[in-house]
């Protein structure tokens, strides 16, 4: 049985104009409980791989330069 | 970064502390304190720096027992009445007679406490009995305070290694745990001449009825693995079917919260604007009614604030909005609702396994000892009932203190070099597959499960019928989960943990022939409390091989407990007028 991916809506979104992680900054992946946030390989900027989320805010408080916005996910909106 | 290394590396300590959250922290620290030359390691699945419940901090202390506002026997007597009798006081009066030390440390750390116009604390009322809710104005900063403390005590942190299984020695002494990295799938086996277990709930057993995997009252991060490893080490684990059932803000699945609002007039209320349950303070009986009450056509449920001044309704929700779950103020403007306006629709939470707010855990005597030497249980996951973050605080505490006793002048137990062998293998199962079913669709359906049949009101035939699915995904699990990379692996780790509490919850709420706690053991096949025969623990543990449960006397009250105060938190129901 093979897999396929379905699509869904995630709800943190990074801002990438002002996110730092092509300079190093690894805040957001850090501190997230779950570790859904990765950095993109062609952007090197942070995004959020897996839809795990507890919308519990570390990513968007910890962020020195608040790219990070975290959203209700759509199921619970 | 996720992609799989099978490397394998091993670490020795004294004390081995499992879980950055809120016990874990202060055991080590303690450890640390007591004994600077221990050497002491903490290790977390995730960040300590923002891990566990208290990830976002905490709005309040629930069982604050300060002089002159309540005391150590008044608490006892208490919560062994709000756990209708299930309870080896021992252990909550020595956490009552410790909880006012670790509040004036905790405030020497940096996290203040609210105090009244005379500098005294500013203590509510909440509980039935007595007075014990703290309120704490910059609860936002706990884990930060923590983190500090944790840096100054040198305490060895290592984030990203989840524990999957407890090494028990040859002589039967607790001799470490075996870990996977959430990142590399790396090993490191951690030997240790004690251990303290401090990860929290299983907050992801049941599905949140918003259907998102990751929606749960708890942490989802705290999803059974202290349960599980417990059970596979042989501990036992005491009234596992005393589950853990929450009143909360329908779909966001947050706390609302009775300790909050309360004291400053707010209430639950039916859709009628009524208010029937009498005190709000969460225990099994009064999520009876709120189930009674949901069910009846006077439902749904509410929390109830719109009565009061505009001034008090925004300062509640100002304090609901900034800490514990922040996002509930996202929640609420995405839904147009000002706690000032209109009530806000609360629901019943999916099931879960913890202490902290009810008695579901593993079993520890009054030094946080489990029943393996050396072994040791604080916060969520150990057995002392509605112990929320003062008691994970103070019961690490006492652990922290107790291993470092406990280890004086011991050697590493030696153990089975195999179940290294063996438990890697077991791990790694799913990332040698090419097909199969991945640990998402697995976990689904075992929660979805869990919420059709294991969701009290309990029936026996439901439950039944529940054990057959869980052995037949089972199979499933171990025949055909796949991984793609090592946070899947996780995923994967964390879904056998789920099934583990399932089986356990089901178990265990099978033995016990009788309902108690309200709507946490409801039987509908056995509707009264039957103390004649029941009035004692159910530990269930693993015999050869096999789940096994049996009674447990409960130790003699040290505090004793009146014929007419037995049962007041059974008049939860607000009296009809006539």
């Amino acid at each position: 049985m093979p897999l396929v991916n379905n699509p869904t809506s995630v709800p943190v979104t990074v801002d990438e104009k002002k996110c730092i992680a092509d300079k190093g900054c690894r805040v957001c992946v850090d501190v997230c409980p779950l570790d859904v946030l990765r950095i993109n390989d062609l952007t090197n900027k942070a995004y959020m791989k897996y839809d795990e989320c507890w919308y519990c805010m570390p990513c968007e408080a910890d962020c020195p330069t608040d790219a990070v916005t975290v959203n209700i996910p759509y199921l619970l909106r | 970064m996720d992609e799989i290394n099978e490397g394998l590396s091993e670490v020795e300590c004294d004390i081995l502390v499992i879980g950055g959250g809120t016990a874990g922290p202060m055991a080590a620290y303690k450890a640390r304190k007591k004994n600077p030359d221990a050497k002491v390691i903490l290790l977390e699945k995730a960040n300590v720096k923002r891990s566990g419940a208290i990830s976002m901090g905490m709005d309040g202390l629930n069982n604050a027992v300060i002089p002159g506002h309540s005391t150590p026997e008044q608490y006892t007597k208490e919560i062994t009445i709000a756990n209708d009798g299930i309870c080896d006081q021992a252990a909550v009066y020595k956490y009552a007679q410790n909880c006012y030390s670790i509040i004036e440390e905790l405030d020497k750390f940096g996290i203040r406490f609210q105090k009244d116009e005379n500098g005294e604390f500013d203590v509510k009322k909440v509980h039935h009995i007595g007075t014990y809710v703290l309120p704490m104005p910059n609860g936002d900063t706990v884990k930060k305070a923590l983190y500090r403390q944790l840096r100054r005590a040198r305490v060895l942190i290592s984030n990203r290694f989840m524990a999957t299984r407890l090494l028990t020695g040859k002589t039967g002494r607790i001799a470490g745990a075996i870990s996977v990295n959430t990142r590399t799938g790396e090993f490191l086996v951690i030997k240790a001449k004690a251990v303290i277990m401090c990860t929290g709930a299983a907050g992801r057993l049941g599905l949140p009825t918003s259907g998102y995997l990751f929606g749960t009252y708890e942490n989802p991060t705290n999803s059974g693995e202290g349960y599980t490893m417990a059970y596979h080490a042989g501990a036992k684990l005491a009234n596992l079917e005393c589950f853990q059932i929450n009143p909360l803000i329908k779909d966001y699945n947050g706390p609302a919260c009775a300790y909050v609002a309360g004291p400053l007039g707010g209430y639950t209320a039916n859709a009628n604007n009524e208010r029937f349950i009498e005190c709000d303070y969460w225990s099994g009986q009064m999520m009876q009614e709120f189930h009674n009450e949901l069910v009846s056509g006077k439902g749904p449920v509410f929390l109830k604030l719109n009565h009061l001044h505009k001034d008090t309704a925004d300062h509640i929700e100002e304090i609901l909005h900034t800490v514990e779950r922040p996002s509930r103020g996202l929640f609420h403007e995405g839904r147009n609702t000002k706690y000032s306006d209109k009530m806000i629709e609360m629901h019943i939470s999916e099931i879960g396994f913890c202490s902290g707010h009810s008695a579901s855990g593993v079993f520890v005597d009054d030094n946080a000892l489990t029943t393996i030497p050396g072994l040791y249980a604080a916060g969520d996951m150990a057995s002392v009932p509605h112990n929320y973050m003062l008691g994970a605080f103070t019961n690490g505490a006492i652990a922290g203190e107790h291993a470092v006793d406990y280890i004086n002048d011991l050697d590493f137990d030696d153990f089975d070099q195999e179940e290294i062998v063996r438990e890697k293998e077991r791990v790694l199962a799913p990332t040698k597959r090419e097909d199969g079913i991945p640990p998402n669709q697995i976990e689904f359906k075992i929660r979805r499960l869990v919420n059709d049949y294991l969701q009290p009101p309990k029936v026996t035939k439901k439950y039944e019928l529940c054990q057959d699915r869980l052995a037949e995904i089972r199979e499933d699990m171990e025949q055909n989960m796949v991984v793609r990379d090592s946070h899947e692996l996780m995923r994967a780790t964390e879904t056998s943990s789920i099934l583990d509490c399932a089986d356990m919850a089901a178990f265990a709420s099978l033995y016990r022939k009788e309902s108690r706690w309200g709507l946490y053991h409801n039987r509908i096949d056995y509707p009264e409390r039957d103390d004649d025969n029941w009035k004692c623990h159910v530990l269930l543990s693993k015999k050869d091989g096999n789940m096994v449960c049996e009674k447990r006397d409960i130790q003699p009250y040290i505090i004793p407990i009146a014929e007419e105060e037995k049962d007041m938190y059974d008049k939860q129901r607000v009296a009809v007028e006539a």
